[in-house]
């Protein structure tokens, strides 16, 4: 309870924040979406920094690490510190000043008048709404999964469908109604004021959480260790011992060796299930008084389902299964819990290859529905005790544990991943998607001088160092961290809620509280930024370009600009209210769609042959093969999607995005006419 | 941009980052820097400060010259809105 406390009167702080800014509000449509243009350095600095740091930095990238390791800092932090800082030198700065001479207050603005082209925002703004939109999501997403998974157990009756912790659909609809009200009422000035504290908030708390943690899982793991660093060493240590690959980019041979056997075991299981349940496997009494007795020996009993894994291996061990290799198969896809028939889908290709596992995908919210069922007895209050009688059993498992168990227990192990290097290199083009996020576009165009860029362009990269290595250190040490004898995360835990588990068993509720507003207050300086902008291109680009004219007031413009965020703010909530999937990815799959418009503002910008035609086929190149390789990669499902290019040769889907993007663009800007020379002078000035 | 050698260096600096950022040496290294940093992400931390280092180089020898005209436009018209400014509405 004191965590939610804390929560809320940090939630009505930003609302006061955004009711005081609302006095320096000077009532026209231009304040509110660029603030008058009257922007200095820090505050720019501090804005358009919170608005890039979105959940997918702390909350994505916590479980991202926590999943795959330390390559993950490589692969988006230190390559977005070299490529949003080019971007915004080359592009941000170019922007601002073609802003200042020609009073543009959006992308699509600049893009109409380069490209001598009226409908040019009829094609852009949908694309840049349907991106935008699941960048929205993270941020939707993460609030309600973060102040769920911190305040679990805070009710005593109440919410238990989500683990008597506030839900996330509650949380989520709350973060989203306190950003929209300040940015109501506030715009853009009171953006840029609240993602200024927020990003000093969330950067000091986001500190003092990863000393606290690291303290608790290093003087967990060497209660010798004395002192900060002793604590960082034993924690390292401790990964390096049971889980190495998370601290370097290929698979240990211990991990290897470890997947190997693990997944030998789930096989055995597989076949032992499939025959008891079809072939009429029973144990004599003998054999199971004998099963009875390993079980009661097997050393590891956190082992999830150990139980059935020890009859499993005695069943195999006296050659009690008897399967024909057909039924074999079969029995790996039902146990994996695929969508699979036995009655009528084929078990190998067209060559008599058998199919991989993921040849079907598994039945969604099957894991839910039998972990309810098998583990009803274990789940409840996480205060209350398993056994009143035994307080060494320990306490009732919340659902997300009992998920996480029932997946590690029936599901297949997971193949560790090393990080390839060709995917390494070209996930440098995600970054590139600062170039055309809408949101930072706006945010430029508040400075008040083109020389305030200099701070942001410096400090950026120092600042993404500061937020994301400690995310990343902590994420890693979730892997092999153990309190009591127990992971202190377990295995098959959502990532998504990694962070908010540590920060809540890790801490006293009091810091947790703070630490708590401090990731909301990462999440919300991002979405406020990117609410206001959609209402500013909807308001300025469609409503006013193609049917108001001058019969529209500055009010009503204000209104406008209002009420489509507001609309925008419901369809992104009720989104979020569907299944969700790793914000990490989820993050990579839409900053690759912006990233596939960079092309066309940097040839806008640096390109004196871009066309109006080269332009539209630069941007229907992009969201086509978008769409097509996010189909492809089962709706972002695929967390390792890669696009081909020969055999061994995967490269991440951007880079082809980007190519189809460059080539319609050039090609058809060769051979389509050019724009006026005016147009040129006016965007290609000489000397 | 600005045309002067120094702002070349600067771009021939961004692509030698870009190629260090490719740090395959390290691939298969766990060493502890420290005895608790990870190699990997240590080397990425430092290329993170390094690139802070090298922006800094760029807004000192190759921060677009036409800017500055621009800025002393600003630093006017602002000077003139606070004027021009009343009851905090723009008049």
């Amino acid at each position: 309870m004191i965590q939610i406390g804390i929560i809320s009167v940090y939630l009505t702080l930003l609302l006061g924040l955004g009711l005081f800014t609302k006095r320096l509000f000077r009532g026209t449509s231009k304040d509110y979406q660029l603030a008058s243009s009257s922007i200095g350095p820090f505050l720019l600095l501090m804005s358009v920094f919170g608005t890039t740091m979105t959940a997918f930095a702390l909350v994505g990238s916590t479980g991202e690490s926590y999943k795959e390791g330390v390559g993950v800092y490589g692969l988006l932090a230190s390559s977005s510190g070299l490529i949003h800082s080019l971007c915004f030198f080359l592009i941000g700065v170019k922007v601002w000043s073609l802003g200042k001479r020609h009073g543009y207050s959006t992308q699509i603005q600049l893009f109409r008048d380069r490209l001598e082209s009226d409908k040019i925002g009829l094609i852009l703004f949908p694309v840049l709404v349907g991106l935008i939109i699941p960048y929205l999501l993270i941020g939707v997403m993460s609030s309600g999964a973060v102040i769920n998974g911190v305040t679990e157990g805070a009710f005593t009756t109440w919410f238990a469908t989500s683990d008597y912790g506030v839900p996330t659909w509650l949380g989520s609809l709350v973060v989203c109604g306190v950003v929209l009200l300040y940015v109501f009422y506030g715009g853009m000035r009171g953006t840029a004021w609240a993602n200024a504290f927020q990003t000093m908030v969330f950067m000091v708390l986001g500190v003092v959480t990863f000393v606290f943690i690291a303290n608790k899982i290093g003087e967990a793991a060497n209660p010798d260790s004395s002192g900060f660093f002793d604590n960082l060493r034993a924690a390292s240590e401790q990964v390096l011992e049971k889980n190495p690959s998370r601290l370097k980019r290929t698979t240990d041979e211990k991990d290897a060796n470890k997947y190997k056997d693990l997944y030998k075991k789930w096989e055995t299981l597989a076949h032992y299930n499939w025959a008891v349940k079809n072939k009429g496997l029973v144990f004599t009494p003998e054999q199971a008084e004998a099963v009875k007795k390993a079980q009661e020996n097997f050393p590891k009993k956190t082992v999830p389902n150990y139980e059935m894994v020890v009859a499993a291996g005695y069943a195999a061990e006296n050659g009690l299964i008897d399967l024909t290799d057909e039924e074999k198969r079969i029995a790996l896809f039902v146990q994996d819990d695929r969508a699979f028939d036995p009655a009528k889908d084929p078990l190998v290709d067209g060559e008599g290859t058998p199919l991989p596992l993921g040849a079907y995908p598994r039945i969604p919210g099957i894991e839910t529905e039998k972990s309810l069922k098998i583990f009803a007895d274990r789940i409840g209050h996480p205060d209350a005790l398993l056994d009143e009688n035994d307080p060494a059993k320990g306490k009732k498992w919340s659902r997300k544990q009992a998920v996480g168990i029932y997946k590690a227990g029936n599901w297949a192990p997971e193949k560790p991943h090393p990080i390839s290097q060709l995917k390494f290199l070209t996930y440098f083009f995600i970054p590139l998607s600062v170039g055309m996020f809408p949101h930072l576009f706006q945010h430029w165009l508040t400075a008040r001088r083109g020389g305030n860029f200099k701070l942001v362009v410096v400090a950026h990269p120092i600042f993404i160092m500061i937020v994301w290595v400690p995310c990343v250190l902590i994420g890693v040490w979730a892997t092999s961290a153990v309190i009591d004898g127990r992971p202190v995360i377990p295995p098959q835990f959502p990532p998504n809620v990694v962070l908010a588990k540590l920060v809540k068993d890790m801490t006293t509720p009091v810091l947790g509280g703070f630490l708590t507003a401090g990731i909301l207050a990462a999440i919300m300086s991002s979405l406020d930024s990117q609410f206001l902008c959609i209402g500013t291109i909807f308001t300025n680009d469609i409503v006013v370009h193609y049917f108001g004219g001058r019969k529209i007031s500055d009010k009503q413009k204000l209104w406008l600009t209002r009420s489509f965020i507001i609309g925008i703010v419901i369809i992104t909530y009720l989104f979020s209210l569907a299944e969700p999937r790793r914000v990490f990815q989820m993050g990579v799959w839409c900053f690759s769609g912006f990233s596939a418009l960079f092309p066309l503002v940097f040839a806008a910008l640096y390109w004196r042959k871009l066309t109006k035609m080269g332009a539209y086929a630069a941007v229907l190149g992009a969201i086509t093969s978008w769409c097509y390789l996010f189909y492809q990669s089962d709706f972002g499902n695929n967390p390792h999607y890669e696009v081909e290019l020969a055999p061994g040769w995967g490269v991440m889907p951007v880079v082809a995005m980007i190519a189809t993007s460059i080539v319609l663009m050039v090609a058809v800007s060769l051979v389509t006419r050019p724009p006026s020379k005016e147009t040129l002078d006016k965007f290609f000035p000489k000397g | 941009m600005n045309g002067n050698p120094a702002t070349y260096a600067i771009w021939l600096a961004v692509l030698l980052m870009i190629g260090l950022h490719q740090d395959v040496w390290n691939w298969d290294n766990d060493r502890l820097v420290f005895g608790f940093m990870p190699v990997a992400l240590f080397y990425h931390a430092c290329f993170s400060v390094a690139a802070g280092i090298l922006w800094f180089l760029a807004t000192v020898v190759a921060w677009p010259e036409e800017l500055e005209a621009l800025d002393a436009e600003a630093d006017r018209n602002s000077g003139m809105a606070e004027v021009g400014t009343e009851g905090g509405k723009e008049s």
